[in-house]
């Protein structure tokens, strides 16, 4: 299926969020991540199922005023 | 002693970590302001350059304070889901608010900016909300239950100073009791001391200092403009007049009478 990762499309087997992350080699990272809009905390990315087309974020710290 | 939700500080000036020519110009800035608290935001990662791990251990190793940011953000559910994100990436609920609603003068969307304060306030964030001078919205932010505000001195990045300076001296008189920090539009020290003289609680600077040509140098002038402004206030300033009053004593001046 399709997913949308930080703007990107993304074709992925993976069917849970925590799947996607290990496919796209965020696995030790530190990221905070959202599906369509909604946060997702790391706790419930296993138990988050994705579907075709859905808008994935990953976010990281970053230089902000 | 400058108290900011829980925490006590003994620094007035917060920097931003945004537009330094390198991260070790950053750092040397930071260390030169002896600041205590440094913003950060959220940015996509990619996951081939990993920039955000980088820049992470290097704001950890300089060992203060994160104040999350939600720049970028132009609707409340963003807004709220950035916040969210960030206080799981950098474990403290501090988040500094900002909904912007308008991209030429980045003004605060203060309906947007009031609202997603609430919604964040209820789930137990301490909000630092961007704002505006507006004593209304002042007031929607405090019932909204920020204990801190954080008007605007002029547009982010355009050095202009204290741009209102009526509506932030009766801000700053309505509300006696509430820490105000003036974010955003200073461009050089005499700024900063200025806002302290007003009274303001503390400034956050960024691009001043980031687009200096010596940022540590700006860094550290920030840092004793902040201290002498605030010293000035605690002295108790004279008041301004429109005519000359002599300083020399005139009882016995010569070659009069």
């Amino acid at each position: 299926m399709r997913i949308l990762v930080n703007g990107a499309w993304r074709e992925t087997h993976g069917a849970e969020l925590a799947t996607l992350l290990q496919e796209l080699g965020y696995a030790d990272s530190v990221v905070s991540t959202a599906v369509n809009g909604e946060f997702i905390p790391v706790t419930a990315r296993a138990g988050t199922a994705l579907a075709d087309g859905d808008r994935v974020e990953v976010l990281a710290p970053m230089q902000g005023g | 002693m400058l108290r900011l939700y829980q925490s006590e500080l003994t620094s007035r000036l917060l920097l931003g970590t945004a537009r330094y020519p390198s991260p070790a110009v950053l750092t040397q800035a930071v260390r030169a302001s002896g600041c205590e608290v440094v913003t950060v935001a959220l940015r996509r990662e990619s996951s081939g350059e990993r920039a955000g791990q980088g820049f992470w251990s290097l704001i950890r190793e300089l060992g203060v304070r994160v104040l999350p940011n939600t720049a970028g953000c132009h609707t409340v559910k963003e807004a709220v889901a950035t916040a969210q994100m960030a206080r799981e990436v950098f474990g403290t609920s501090w988040i500094k608010l900002e909904v912007i609603g308008e991209d030429d003068t980045l003004q605060p969307d203060v309906f947007g900016l009031t609202e997603a304060a609430r919604l964040l306030c209820a789930e137990g964030f301490e909000v630092f909300p961007y704002t505006t001078e507006d004593l209304v919205v002042a007031e929607r932010l405090l019932a909204a239950g920020c204990r801190v505000l954080m008007p605007w001195g002029a547009p982010i990045g355009s050095g202009r100073g204290l741009n209102n300076l009526f509506a932030l001296k009766a801000l700053r008189a309505h509300f006696p009791e509430v820490p105000l920090i003036i974010d955003a539009g200073l461009g050089v020290p005499s700024h900063a001391a200025h806002a302290l003289e007003l009274g303001f609680d503390a400034v956050l600077v960024n691009t001043a200092v980031a687009q200096a040509d010596d940022p540590a140098r700006m860094a550290a002038a920030f840092a004793q403009a902040v201290a002498a402004g605030h010293a000035a206030r605690l002295a108790g300033p004279i008041e301004a007049r429109d005519f000359a009053t002599p300083s020399t004593p005139l009882i016995g001046t010569a070659f009069r009478g």
